[in-house]
């Protein structure tokens, strides 16, 4: 158990690419972190830096106070889960699971008690005779995360492990994965392209885009207050909208024909300076038609996700999607009118794409 | 629309049965040969059955050899025969391996360019640099050696080829994996390279052993003493053209027990071939 400090990593790669651009942040002992970000955004290659299967180009990598950037992926006290599980396929299971211990020195009978251990609390037991082949991707997931488990390592690597599952086996594993972090207490870095898990699995999420850091924080934190319009867009689903807005004076901004007073907004932009008004779908409220400050929403078609549905449709002119529980709004194509919480509106620069807030 | 079927189905019979009575027979005749004395064998009028001297023949041809021209005993060529097919063989194994595993594995100067040499040598077969090959294994004293008759021909470049195929097909997370494990450059050869390469290992073996059994230039060249010479070699000695008696029986005899060896390596080999087959697709 330790913590991770990454200090201004770089990758660049022998064409001169720049795969990672100096990235700093640290995760505390027992933590669970997600890189998240489209791919191709460095997310990957920022995981293998720190399982020391890339090298690292300039920047540190310390795991529990200890740098190691020229040590030896094995002797780094990691143990990695791979997307397509990587399991040695000419090994049965409980093979799988001691090889690392073996390559270590392990007694025999430590190997057999920590593989059994990790079998019990995985649910493999009946397959440990097994070859990978033989198993379903569940149970290969199950495996692969059994032979981390056993090298009782200071730091999980996951890259993208859950991307081989379908979609029901998908959440099950989520929910498994966050609660074997928290009773072996070890902390955990995860790589994922997906957003949900992002969201559910992280106590610091970190979002990364073109190689660099988004933005740092507590998942709740990143959602209601994105640092950028791609962190915003980024997260979330289905994602925020974005409207061509204007400011109209210190703190206020002019949506289409409403006139709305934004709490956080620096106050020392230029009027009439455009903006990018960003719009959660869930973030607005039906109002009566005309009622000051509402704007109209052309319905074009609906939704149905069973719990909500998702209005899709024009807001004064823009391409807008809004999401109501079900029964609340009544389900038909047609205009409505809508206002917007000026708490629940984000602002964006149209150039840089960075939040305009005041802090 | 049964009837047609079967109609169809006998037509394909007929002419697989055609095809292997063509590819049988002279192999037929062979053993028939083998079974009769000389003098049956010579007038012209053998029968196609098997005659009664089975055993003399091989007997005599294994343990004795023929009375003119190759005088060993056949047992002997079969050693040597087999000595060079087996060096072969498993000398190209081996040096393909690792020539492919560096190739595939490692990052070092130049190491495109050694395989595009390597790749190359597939256009000089023995047959195209035959004399400065005899001139080098003659230099270094090889001449009627098992060395000489076995390492030139281990140079080439298939095996490695095939291998560097197959070891791209193996994915990179498994090498990671094995680092992450603990496990070094030769660990992971060993536990997990080689073990995934079983079967590749067995086809190249099939190839080139009857590759290495039917060797027939190179050991004419170099070999010159009675008791080097390959079986291959002696079929060809036995057949005489000018003042002496062929003893077709005996070289009938010859042919038969030629086509031994390999027709077991394939055997053998194919059970392994299935077992790995199902063992990697299960």
């Amino acid at each position: 158990m330790a913590q991770v400090t990454l200090s201004n990593v770089k990758k660049v790669y022998a064409g001169g690419v720049e795969a990672v651009k100096g990235v700093s942040f640290d995760i505390p002992d027992g933590g669970f972190c997600v890189l998240v970000g489209p791919s191709g955004c460095g997310k990957s290659t920022l995981l293998r830096m720190v399982a020391g299967l890339e090298t690292i180009s300039s920047g540190e990598v310390a795991i529990g106070n200890r740098v190691v950037n020229e040590i030896e992926p094995a002797d780094r006290d990691i143990a990695m889960v791979f997307q397509n599980y990587a399991l040695y396929p000419h090994m049965n299971i409980y093979d799988n699971m001691a090889y690392g211990l073996r390559n270590r020195g392990t007694p025999k009978d430590e190997i057999d008690k920590r593989v059994k251990e990790a079998a019990r609390i995985l649910a493999i037991e009946p397959f440990l005779e097994r070859r990978p082949r033989q198993l379903s991707g569940g149970q290969r997931q199950r495996v692969a995360m059994g032979r981390a488990i056993v090298r009782k390592p200071q730091v999980f690597l996951f890259d993208e492990p859950l991307s081989n599952l379908d979609a029901k086996l998908r959440v099950q594993m989520r929910v498994e994965i966050k609660k074997l972090q928290r009773a072996l207490g070890v902390t955990a870095i995860y790589v994922t392209h997906d957003q949900v898990e992002a969201m559910t699995l992280s106590d610091k999420l970190v979002v990364m885009n073109a190689g660099q850091v988004e933005q740092i924080g507590l998942p709740a934190e990143v959602y209601r207050k994105p640092a950028s319009k791609f962190v915003a867009t980024f997260i979330g689903s289905p994602p925020m909208n974005i409207l061509p807005g204007a400011v109209d004076g210190p703190g206020i901004i002019a949506l289409g024909d409403a006139i709305i007073e934004v709490r956080d907004l620096r106050e020392d932009l230029a009027a009439q300076a455009p903006v990018e008004v960003g719009l959660r779908p869930e973030d607005v409220e039906i109002a009566s038609e005309g009622q000051a400050g509402s704007l109209p929403f052309d319905v074009e078609f609906i939704e149905e996700l069973g719990a909500t549905q998702l209005f899709h449709g024009k807001l004064a002119g823009q391409p807008f999607v809004m999401q109501a529980a079900t029964g609340e709004v009544a389900a038909q194509e047609g205009r409505l009118w809508l206002t917007v919480d000026p708490d629940k509106i984000h602002v964006f620069d149209p150039k840089t794409g960075a939040r305009l807030g005041k802090g | 629309m049964v009837e047609d079927r079967r109609m169809g189905d006998l037509i394909a019979y007929i002419i697989l049965t055609i095809g292997v009575l063509i590819v049988a027979f002279p192999v037929w005749l062979t053993f028939v040969a083998s079974t009769w004395d000389a003098s049956t064998v010579i007038n012209g009028e053998m029968p196609l059955y098997p005659g009664p001297y089975f055993l003399e023949n091989y007997k005599r041809i294994l343990f004795v050899g023929t009375s003119s021209t190759t005088r060993e005993p056949v047992i002997g060529m079969m050693l040597n025969s087999f000595i060079m097919a087996m060096a072969i063989a498993l000398g190209k194994i081996f040096i393909s391996v690792l020539s492919a595993y560096a190739v595939v594995y490692y990052r070092f100067p130049f190491r495109m360019a050694a395989f595009w040499i390597i790749f190359i040598t597939l256009m000089l077969p023995v047959e195209v640099r035959i004399f400065p090959t005899f001139k080098i294994v003659s230099d270094l004293n090889m001449l009627d050696t098992y060395q000489g008759l076995a390492v030139p021909l281990i140079a080439s470049a298939t095996g490695t080829l095939l291998f560097r195929q197959f070891f791209m097909t193996i994915p990179d997370e498994l090498l990671e994996a094995s680092k992450i494990d603990g496990a070094g450059p030769f660990r992971f050869f060993k536990d997990t390279l080689l073990p995934l390469s079983m079967t590749t290992i067995a086809a190249l073996f099939v190839i080139q052993f009857i590759y290495g059994w039917n060797q027939y230039l190179w050991p004419l060249l170099v070999t010159t003493k009675d008791s080097m010479q390959t079986i291959v070699i002696a079929i060809k000695k036995m057949i005489v053209t000018a003042d002496a008696l062929t003893e077709w029986q005996l070289a009938m005899a010859t042919a038969m027990l030629a086509m031994l060896p390999p027709v077991l390596v394939v055997i053998a080999m194919q059970r392994l071939f299935v077992k790995g087959l199902v063992e990697t697709e299960k």
